[in-house]
């Protein structure tokens, strides 16, 4: 027994460290499978120094290279009921939640951050694909309520960045409901008359795509990032054939008319930094409503007095100016 | 010819039975109408006990029978007036879901019903009512007809899941389900949805972002099917029983979690035993929770639905 772990077990140790040492200093592109140097590779923001490819990068990663001089802020999110279903699995859903905390240090899948972008105000609803593959469940739709109420009351623009395979499995048919839960939560945003955009990253597939992650007034992708409702799996097998080169890449969404703009990594900051500045100094005033689907000749229609629907828009003043005073109250919720 | 489920295979058994000895006495005999009264009374009691504990999987196979009544039996049986509307103005007609006007209880409203079909044919129309792009929009553009001239918007849904295909992909699939949630909560009418088969993922949501959500007994509404789940969270396909379980897809844990809002009683069997005395039952409750929405003022409609998606989710199953 001594012998053993006094003498093996540090031998075996030793042998796997020595072995370890490369692949600490060296990472190895998933697309084009170059070694690159990890300073190297960070100092290009992830992105492969041979072919360009973008890989995933963790919500931290992500908001210091958006906002201005990489300075933010970060909200707590509001506390949210843990594992409602009891869901187990081969696993306790408790129990991946735990493992996927321990290796984020998040609380979710989502971060919530303000700062400026460009000189503009901006919120960002970070997801981080380390966390469960990113997926959305309660807590992540809340992180979506919560930055799209933190938008409007700043004034801000909501910048949303996706990075999920979808809804959580494990919390059923309540991941499902944050379909119309984000949908809700970024039509607020439209209302006050602020930017909403989108900024697709690799993967935004399922139920992300399927709500918020698709009603941006304006999607930016990244290159290469996959972004589709069904898994390419699930389509093969469906339809028994091969799916074209680069479907469901965001080119191939540029190119069918998805995605309005293409833009790498270390562009980022500036793109959406112009665009926000081109959104919110308007030159003429604001249109307040954003969707107007009620037309006030629509009244008569014997279904009610058909008053013209008093829309949050409304307490926005055509300048843009916010009487938050108005604003339905919606403290974040206890879970 | 009665479809039976694998569960239900002691119930065919004794109708079998009885079939047989009610053929013998058309020879005849008459002593048997006794034994015949008896094993009906024995086939009767088993379904019943049977039905009153389906676990989720035996729900999710009634909710997929065969000759479980679909929303053309729903417009059918209770659509006046009923016009069908079709195409998205953009692309296509997708007959997955049936659209169109009509009167539900003397209201006139848009009638949205996604359609899996009844024989090969009818199954190939409708894409085994799993609906592309098109008909989401065509969906879109139905509600945004509802919102001009006040009318409700009834919807029935029943889908696997959107269609996965290379085309739906393309035209923007996820956009489509997408747009058709954010018009449907932008709406300022009401919004009714019944469950009554088969509520798949996304493609539902996109017509269940309603004030109301009814559904039956023995439908399910999930986030993936119990297959799907099972094949990603356990390797294996087989264990979509388990899934099923776990899911909590059913109309009664789904009311415990405050996701819908009324379960709609279903005749002893299930629906696909009496398919008239179904659609009967759901259309009382259909008109019920509609003039209680017509009550609430129009203005106030939209704000309510928001505040009851948004206070969802809160509670967990305790």
């Amino acid at each position: 027994m001594n012998w053993i772990s006094d003498y093996v077990r540090p031998r075996i140790r030793s042998l796997i460290a020595k072995q370890d040492v490369p692949e600490n200093l060296w990472e190895k592109c998933p697309s084009c499978g170059q070694m690159i140097f990890h300073r190297e590779l960070e100092a290009n923001l992830r992105v492969c120094t041979a072919c360009g490819h973008h890989m995933r990068i963790s919500a931290q990663r992500r908001l210091e290279l958006l906002f201005d001089e990489g300075e933010f802020q970060t909200i707590e999110l509001p506390e949210t009921p843990v594992d409602p279903l009891r869901f187990r699995d081969r696993e306790r859903y408790t129990d991946r939640l735990k493992k996927a905390r321990s290796k984020t240090g998040k609380q979710d899948a989502i971060v919530v951050a303000h700062g400026t972008i460009g000189g503009s105000k901006a919120v960002v609803a970070c997801f981080d694909f380390a966390f469960m593959g990113g997926s959305m469940g309660i807590a992540v739709g809340e992180g979506l309520v919560a930055a799209a109420r933190l938008a409007v009351l700043q004034e801000a623009a909501l910048i949303a960045v996706p990075a999920s395979g979808g809804a959580r499995m494990q919390e059923g048919i309540l991941s499902l409901m944050q379909m119309p839960r984000s949908t809700i939560a970024v039509e607020q945003v439209k209302e006050a008359g602020l930017p909403y955009i989108v900024l697709l990253t690799d993967p935004t597939t399922g139920g992300v795509s399927a709500s918020f992650a698709m009603l941006g007034d304006i999607h930016i992708s990244e290159p290469g990032a996959v972004i589709g409702f069904a898994g390419q799996r699930v389509i093969e097998e469906t339809i028994r054939e091969q799916l074209p080169e680069g479907f469901q890449r965001a080119e191939y969404l540029r190119d069918h008319g998805m995605v309005d703009l293409v833009v790498p990594r270390g562009e980022l900051n500036a793109t959406l930094g112009r665009l926000l500045s081109l959104l919110t100094v308007p030159s003429l005033p604001r249109a307040a409503e954003i969707i107007p689907l009620a037309p006030p000749e629509a009244a008569a229609d014997g279904t009610g007095p058909g008053e013209p629907v008093a829309t949050e828009a409304e307490s926005v003043t055509s300048g843009g100016e916010l009487e938050s005073a108005e604003r339905e109250p919606q403290e974040p919720r206890g879970g | 010819m009665r479809h039976y489920l694998d569960f239900e295979k002691p119930v065919a058994e004794l109708e079998g039975k009885i079939e047989e000895l009610k053929h013998l006495s058309d020879a005849g005999d008459l002593n048997i109408a006794e034994e015949v009264q008896r094993l009906q009374t024995k086939a009767d009691r088993l379904l019943r006990s049977t039905y009153a504990k389906l676990s989720a999987w035996q729900k999710t196979q009634v909710a997929r029978h065969p000759q479980r009544p679909q929303a053309s039996d729903y417009i059918a049986q209770l659509v006046t007036d009923f016009t069908p509307l079709t195409g998205d103005r953009l692309y296509g007609e997708d007959r997955a879901i049936l659209s169109g006007l009509g009167r539900l209880g003397g209201h006139a409203c848009v009638v949205l019903g996604q359609e899996k079909g009844k024989d090969l044919t009818s199954r190939q129309t409708h894409n085994f009512g799993m609906a592309r792009p098109e008909g989401y929009r065509k969906a879109q553009r139905l509600m945004r007809l509802a919102q001009r001239f006040g009318l409700p918007v009834i919807t029935f849904v029943d889908t696997p899941g959107a269609y996965p295909g290379i085309g739906a992909e393309e035209r923007g699939q996820a956009e489509a389900i997408a747009k058709s949630i954010e018009v449907s909560l932008g709406l300022d009418v009401p919004v009714i949805a019944v469950v009554i088969g088969e509520g798949g993922s996304g493609g539902a949501v996109a017509l269940a972002s309603a004030d109301r959500v009814l559904m039956l007994e023995h439908a399910v509404y999930s986030v993936i099917s119990p297959e799907g789940c099972a094949s990603i969270l356990w390797r294996s396909a087989d264990h979509a029983k388990d899934a099923a379980e776990a899911l909590r897809l059913t109309a009664q844990d789904l009311h415990r979690l405050g996701v819908i809002d009324t379960v709609i009683e279903e005749p002893v069997g299930g629906a696909h035993r009496a398919p008239q005395d179904t659609v009967a039952t759901v259309g009382r409750a259909l008109q019920g929770a509609l003039e209680e929405r017509l009550a609430v003022p129009r203005g106030e409609l939209r704000q309510q639905r928001r505040q009851k998606f948004l206070e969802m989710g809160q509670a967990g199953l305790g």
